[in-house]
């Protein structure tokens, strides 16, 4: 089943690896990575924390509309899941969060 | 005589005889994370928990890392169906299974086929397969690959000579995470029973990453 996501608009300090240029951006994911520490903590030496690693795909329409090169080119982006939120695909429908 | 170049020679001013400036001496002061650096290793030593000799072998052993590696495994996917389906599925584990030691990276194999061409890039830092290729070129940390890439793929591609169909889809993996990538190019036309050593020569370091593809068959 087709998994649509949003990545968060929240824009927190630190050590983040969510580009900036996706947040709030929809798209599916491609597959499920397993659980990762999270560098947000690990990267100041706190206690490890486990989150879920997932590879979203967006199309470039999503992310640079009209701008987009070629509309249906797409970017896949390794995103932790505490920075996903449940996404509505294209016919309204809403779908679970991973 | 009306001229003595003697003094220029002696201070390597100028430019070198074949035309190149001379590079200067770095006699700036250390910057702070050269210093952070050189904190760390005398500490990590004086603790004894690691020796000079341990600290330079590591360092041989990443120098040693070359694009060759993946071109090995590269050409032995293109000839060995069973081992391109195992790349596919876990590129480290298909890695170390050709003998390289690739620690514990978490590699990825993406594999360009005839409507799917595929980039890497990590727009965030430089995360580059270097356990498996070596160290990653300059332009793949140059802010300008980095950003434009995400944009206009098939602009900086045609920079690198590689222009691609309008049919084709062109599929940009950012390394932002734990993850690192490696292109499975297409094999090229014409090499059909060609030996995997044969086959290797033709993998270039930038067909693996994405901005090229394998040279032809001479």
């Amino acid at each position: 089943m087709v998994e649509t996501v949003r990545v968060k608009t929240m824009m927190p300090p630190g050590h983040v690896r969510t580009p900036a240029y996706l947040r709030g951006k929809y798209g599916v994911i491609e597959r499920k990575l397993g659980e990762f520490a999270n560098p947000e903590r690990a990267a100041y030496g706190l206690k490890k924390e486990m989150q879920p690693l997932v590879r979203v795909r967006f199309s470039m329409q999503e992310i640079w509309g009209d701008a987009a090169e070629n509309p249906d080119d797409t970017l896949d982006a390794e995103i932790y899941v505490h920075w996903l939120e449940k996404g509505v695909d294209e016919i309204g429908g809403v779908t679970d969060a991973p | 005589m009306p001229h003595d170049h003697h003094d220029d020679d002696f201070h390597h001013s100028g430019m070198s005889p074949s035309g190149h400036p001379y590079r200067e001496d770095d006699d700036h002061p250390l910057t702070y994370w050269q210093t952070m650096e050189i904190a760390m290793r005398e500490l990590l030593i004086e603790k004894g928990i690691l020796t000079p000799a341990e600290i330079a072998t590591q360092i041989d052993e990443m120098d040693s890392r070359e694009p060759a590696n993946g071109a090995a495994v590269v050409a032995r996917a293109w000839v060995d169906p069973a081992f391109k389906e195992r790349l596919l599925a876990d590129a480290s584990e298909a890695s170390r299974e050709m003998g390289y030691d690739i620690g514990p990276l978490r590699l990825i194999a993406l594999e360009n086929t005839a409507d799917t061409h595929n980039v890497i890039v990590c727009t965030l830092c430089s995360c580059y397969p270097r356990n498996l290729l070596g160290l990653p070129p300059d332009w793949y940390k140059s802010r300008s690959y980095r950003s434009r890439v995400v944009k206009e793929p098939r602009k900086v591609l045609a920079e690198f000579g590689l222009t691609l169909p309008d049919g084709t889809t062109v599929r940009i993996h950012d390394s932002t995470a734990d993850m690192r990538y490696i292109v499975l190019p297409a094999r090229p036309n014409g090499t059909e029973g060609w030996s995997a050593e044969n086959l290797a020569n033709l993998v270039t370091r930038d067909s693996m990453i994405g901005v090229g593809i394998p040279k032809s068959p001479a």
